[in-house]
């Protein structure tokens, strides 16, 4: 099915400039939930199309969309080598093979989403465990647990059990209107799960370890829903409160990383420059009709895939 | 907190407080202000065996606990994993802030004098 295959490649291909430009682009910053609707579109429209490119090229017809006619080309392909060799038997082995192919990949991606999510459930089981045997409430931190420890920490748990913790770092670090905004950003990260945002892309990431488009789009999926949190935050607390517990937390942060470890990943001035700066100088969110255009690209995307791979045309 | 997570907790203190092992007696002895049947304390402290967290080994007749780390080791293995989180953005728990280089620090020091504030630590 050679239009078939020629729209799916031209979707996969056509993706990695996307995604590249994505990642450099700076608007994400004015609406990062749309942003962030559109990166997870191109990560799904880009699997559907890569996996249904191997399938088209396997498939012999397009009733029931590409799924359909790979499926009949499996089944031709049995009954040729059944019947002997032959050029058409030849044709039919070939495109068992690009069905393998799909099947492998979507085997690939769906087995690394289910190891990453497992690796997390249960370095989350972990963590709680030990919670629940060493932190402790503080009235300064209200629905926080405390963790005796002098380096400077605040962080959440997300889960059915979600926690926030605050160490005494940071309870000694920031003063009460600071604590409260970094309650308020955790809890947006907690309620809205963030965490579900962010597991796909790390998934990714074990799936194509090598590839610095993946990390890119990880890292870059990881600040927008940093900044999706921060908006929340600003909604209960005045951004300059955010802003300084953000600067204090990072200052105080940086002893403990090797100078430079993270240079590779990060833009020029860093996530929490970046961040900062966002929230005192803030850029106004995008127009709504730009919003609606950015939505509306992000349901083509999967629906090309998607149509190809179901739909009769 | 539920009753026996409030429970495993009292017990993990008397262990960390107490350097050599305990027997059930010697845990329940300790447990002060509470009348525990000997089988809720070996109770807990199996769940707290199974959870890796108590070590136990046979002397004589009685099996006798022990903490399987320090408190201050459990304290400094959670922040570990919470600065690590931090650095490789990986799922399990969300930092809010992400570790930075000495470089972004210098930066950020630079902001917060220009805010007019004075870096705390």
């Amino acid at each position: 099915m050679l239009p078939h295959v020629l729209l799916l490649a031209t979707v996969a291909l056509g993706i990695v400039p996307a995604a590249a430009a994505l990642a450099s682009a700076r608007w994400p910053y004015r609406s990062p939930a749309a942003a962030i609707l559109l990166w997870q579109a191109l990560g799904l429209s880009w699997g559907l199309a890569a996996v249904g490119t191997l399938a088209a090229v396997a498939a012999v017809h397009d009733r029931y969309g590409v799924a359909g006619g790979a499926l009949s080309g499996a089944a031709d392909a049995v009954r040729a080598a059944a019947l002997g060799f032959g050029v058409s038997a030849i044709f039919a082995v070939a495109r068992l093979c690009f069905l393998a192919a799909a099947l492998a990949l979507l085997t690939l991606l769906c087995w690394v989403l289910v190891a990453a999510s497992a690796a997390v459930l249960l370095a989350r089981r972990k963590h709680r465990t030990l919670l629940s045997l060493l932190a402790h409430g503080d009235p300064k931190v209200p629905g926080a647990l405390v963790v005796d420890h002098p380096a400077a920490a605040a962080y959440c748990v997300p889960g059915l059990r979600s926690r926030i913790v605050i160490s005494a770092g940071t309870l000694d670090l920031l003063d009460p209107p600071e604590l409260a905004a970094v309650l308020a950003h955790e809890r947006a990260h907690l309620r809205a799960r963030h965490d579900l945002v962010l597991l796909p892309f790390g998934a990714l990431v074990r799936a194509f370890p090598r590839s610095r488009l993946v990390h890119k789009a990880h890292v870059t999926v990881a600040l927008l829903v940093e900044m999706l949190a921060d908006d929340h935050a600003l909604r209960h607390r005045p951004a300059r409160e955010l802003a300084t517990a953000l600067l204090r937390v990072g200052v105080s942060g940086a002893g403990h990383t090797p100078s430079g470890a993270l240079a590779a990943v990060t833009g020029a001035d860093g996530d929490v420059a970046t961040r900062v700066a966002r929230l005192l100088a803030p850029n106004p969110r995008l127009p709504l009709p730009a919003q609606a255009l950015i939505c509306a690209a992000a349901a083509l995307l999967v629906a090309v895939p998607v149509s190809l791979l179901l739909f009769t045309f | 907190m539920n009753r026996l997570g409030e429970l495993e907790r009292a017990i993990m203190d008397v262990l960390w407080d107490n350097t050599e092992p305990l027997t059930v007696r010697q845990v329940g002895l300790r447990l002060t202000n509470r009348d525990l049947a000997h089988t809720t304390v070996m109770t807990v402290l199996d769940r707290l065996a199974k959870k890796g967290v108590v070590t136990r080994q046979r002397t004589g007749r009685a099996w006798q606990y022990q903490a399987a780390a320090s408190r201050e080791s459990y304290v400094t293995e959670l922040m570990m994993h919470a600065l690590d989180q931090a650095g490789d953005r990986s799922a399990a728990l969300a930092s809010f802030v992400r570790r930075v280089s000495q470089a972004e620090a210098a930066v950020l020091r630079r902001a917060l004098a220009r805010l007019g504030e004075i870096p705390r630590d």
